[in-house]
């Protein structure tokens, strides 16, 4: 087996819920519960899911900017829960984030020159002479030009921050990026920009990505392996060819049908689901979906499904496949 | 003619300081009995100026109706006076926005917020306007009614306060819908529900729908007919099914390539290059011909009118024009 670059095995975190007087612990949020994900180098693993997934909190779980409450992280073999507050200094270079909303981000008041840069001194990667000329080089090759570099956050429209954002990342020469929601803010025709430039990136240095997005088709566009999240908890994960072609959770099914596709009259059989997403602190017994699958049966009301392989490293987490 | 809504040359321009903003430049639409148009754009194009310009909910001194006439049902609609607005809006146009959270007061509960207008726009009686209520929170889809009209607003998740918001909308039985990205917050099982309602209500109801929003899959579902806006003009216009299959302006084109398709994978997406122009810095031209890959001379010296490029649409664009030589 070749090896991994980020091994993620049962993880959970858990939201306590307080209420009373005394502040007292009375539930639980489950935001992941039980999610194992593997990304090899130069992969991009598509992490899909609607609001309140939990699929925000995977990625922030991994470079612990939330501690987990159980299961494993492991970054080239490195348990990442299991290191110093040095150590894990030191292996922060090599996971980035990326957020969604580049603009909240950037410190209005930084010149981006400065904001891209300050990662570099702060982890002593680069001294101060020669700090200009890299940011140059990265900006280039985020697409912004070496005069961008004295001006300030406000100065540049939603697409260009991102590029920003992207390039704060990459200056640090980084193996796995983990973007939240990249291009879910950007117009269509900016979109298509960045996740190309996602794409030239990822060929000509190598990154892994995970990539979280609610949206279907930009998924399809990037990833090599995708993973569906419901209420916390994964419920298929397969190749991307596999799972659009073949997908099995009848989630998956009407999350796919579900996105408009831009063909006017189109007759399509669509599966429109019932109801609302529970909310993650009471969520239903059993499989998590029951309460709007439309093929729900008396056992998905009361058993919760394994997650296993449906053949050739399709995994699904349904008790009718 | 039997157009419900008529707008002629509409232009709402914004003061600032440092200049004054064409917002939304010289447009015409028409949308008919029963029809659902939908004005498709990027953010800053004046969709959504364009939708409240209609509501007459542009603010002064600084946004200002500019020039045009916006007829609806007879009437102009820039002439009419608050008290005669304020008859209409909510009676005969209904208007839904993008966050539904924010458009539903926090403090009162939803009953109450669907009561008010059926009082106010169709004089029911307590009692009445009650047993209204509960119909129509039924009708859009939501199940124990009675307990929903005694919640508060943050008791319900996006999009049940957007179904909410479809019930009053459609409480007073308007002729016209706008919806101004209505299901742009939702995610995308929700979104399905939503737009599901709101072709039911149409082809119940005989309702006309101006969809304002920036998801060409939408606009292919809902449309009958699609208006493409850029920097404040329309660029192109036409009836849905000849719009997407035959694109003619390549604002329009680019769009509809750029947009990731799920079962139709490209290894490079298409991409339209650069960004918007400054809409302070609008020069008599063609406002995308920056960014367009067929720009001539022309383009950059004079702006192109909206022309007949095909039975049922429209572009404005210099190279369907006839050839006007630059030097």
């Amino acid at each position: 087996m070749p090896e991994q670059l980020l091994e993620v095995q049962h993880l959970k975190k858990y939201f306590p819920v307080k209420s009373g007087l005394l502040n007292r612990t009375t539930g639980y949020v489950k935001a992941v519960d039980d999610v194992s994900i593997t990304i090899g180098p130069g992969e991009t693993f598509g992490l899909v899911g609607e609001s309140g997934s939990g699929k925000s909190t995977v990625g922030r779980t991994i470079v612990r900017l939330t501690d987990k409450t159980s299961g494993e992280v492991k970054f080239k073999g490195i348990d990442v829960y299991n290191l110093a507050p040095q150590e894990l200094r030191k292996l922060r270079p090599r996971m980035q984030l990326i957020f969604q909303d580049p603009y909240s981000s950037l410190n209005p008041r930084v010149r981006v020159g400065d904001a891209i840069g300050e990662a570099l001194l702060d982890h002593g990667l680069a001294d101060r002479g020669e700090i200009r000329e890299r940011v140059q080089e990265v900006l280039a090759s985020c697409g912004l030009s070496a005069y961008h570099i004295d001006r300030f956050p406000h100065e540049f429209s939603g697409g260009q921050r991102q590029r920003i954002g992207i390039a704060r990342a990459l200056i640090l020469n980084p193996d796995l990026i983990i973007a939240d929601e990249p291009v879910s803010a950007l117009d269509v025709s900016i979109q298509a920009q960045i996740i190309n430039l996602f794409r030239n990136l990822q060929e000509t240095r190598g990154l892994a990505y995970l990539f979280i997005s609610h949206d279907l088709s930009v998924v399809e566009h990037l990833c090599t392996r995708i993973g569906v999240m419901y209420l916390g908890s994964m419920v298929e994960t397969a190749s991307r060819d596999e799972l659009f072609r073949n997908p099995l959770h009848p989630y998956t099914k009407a999350l796919l049908s579900a996105v408009p596709v831009p063909i006017p009259k189109l007759k399509r059989e669509r599966i429109v689901l019932k109801g609302d997403i529970p909310s993650p602190a009471n969520p239903p017994r059993g499989c998590k979906f029951h309460t709007r699958c439309p093929f729900a049966e008396a056992r998905c009301r009361e058993e919760v499904p394994d997650f296993r392989d449906a053949g050739g490293g399709h995994y699904v987490a349904c008790h009718l496949v | 003619m039997n157009d419900l809504l008529n707008i002629e040359h509409l232009s709402t321009h914004f003061k600032t300081e440092e200049g004054t903003i064409k917002a939304v430049d010289d447009i015409s639409l028409h949308v008919r009995k029963g029809e659902t148009v939908c004005i498709v754009g990027e953010s800053g194009c004046g969709k959504s100026i364009t939708a409240m310009s209609i509501m007459g909910l542009i603010e002064g001194p600084a946004g200002k109706v500019a020039g045009g006439s916006i007829h609806f049902d007879g009437r102009d609609l820039t002439k009419l006076n608050r008290h005669e607005l304020r008859h209409l809006r909510g009676n005969e146009i209904a208007m839904i926005f993008q966050e539904p959270m924010s458009s539903l007061n926090p403090v009162i509960t939803i009953g109450e917020q669907i009561v008010e207008p059926l009082r106010v726009h169709l004089n029911l009686s307590r009692r009445d306007a009650h047993t209204r209520a509960i119909e129509l929170i039924e009708q859009v889809g939501i199940s124990r009614p009675e307990q929903i009209f005694r919640s508060y607003p943050h008791e319900l998740s996006g999009g049940m306060l957007q179904r909410i918001m479809i019930a009053i909308a459609i409480s007073c039985n308007p002729k016209l819908l706008i919806a101004d990205e209505p299901t742009t917050a939702l995610d995308v099982t929700i979104q399905a529900q939503i737009l599901d309602l709101l072709r039911r209500f149409k082809e119940d109801s005989d309702m006309s729908i101006l969809l304002i929003t920036h998801d060409l899959g939408v606009v292919a579902e809902m449309a009958d007919y699609v208006i493409v806006m850029y920097s404040g003009k329309i660029v192109e216009e036409g009836e849905v099914t000849q719009l997407f299959a035959n694109p003619k302006h390549p604002y329009t084109q680019g769009l509809l390539r750029s947009k990731p398709v799920i079962n139709q994978r490209q290894d490079e997406l298409y991409s339209i290059p650069g960004q918007v122009p400054n809409p302070l810095e609008l020069q008599p031209s063609c406002y995308f011909h920056d960014r367009c890959e067929h720009c001539m001379a022309v383009c950059r010296m004079e702006e192109p009118n909206l022309k007949k490029v095909g039975e049922q649409q429209k572009a404005a664009c210099w190279l369907y024009e006839e050839a006007k030589v630059y030097a």
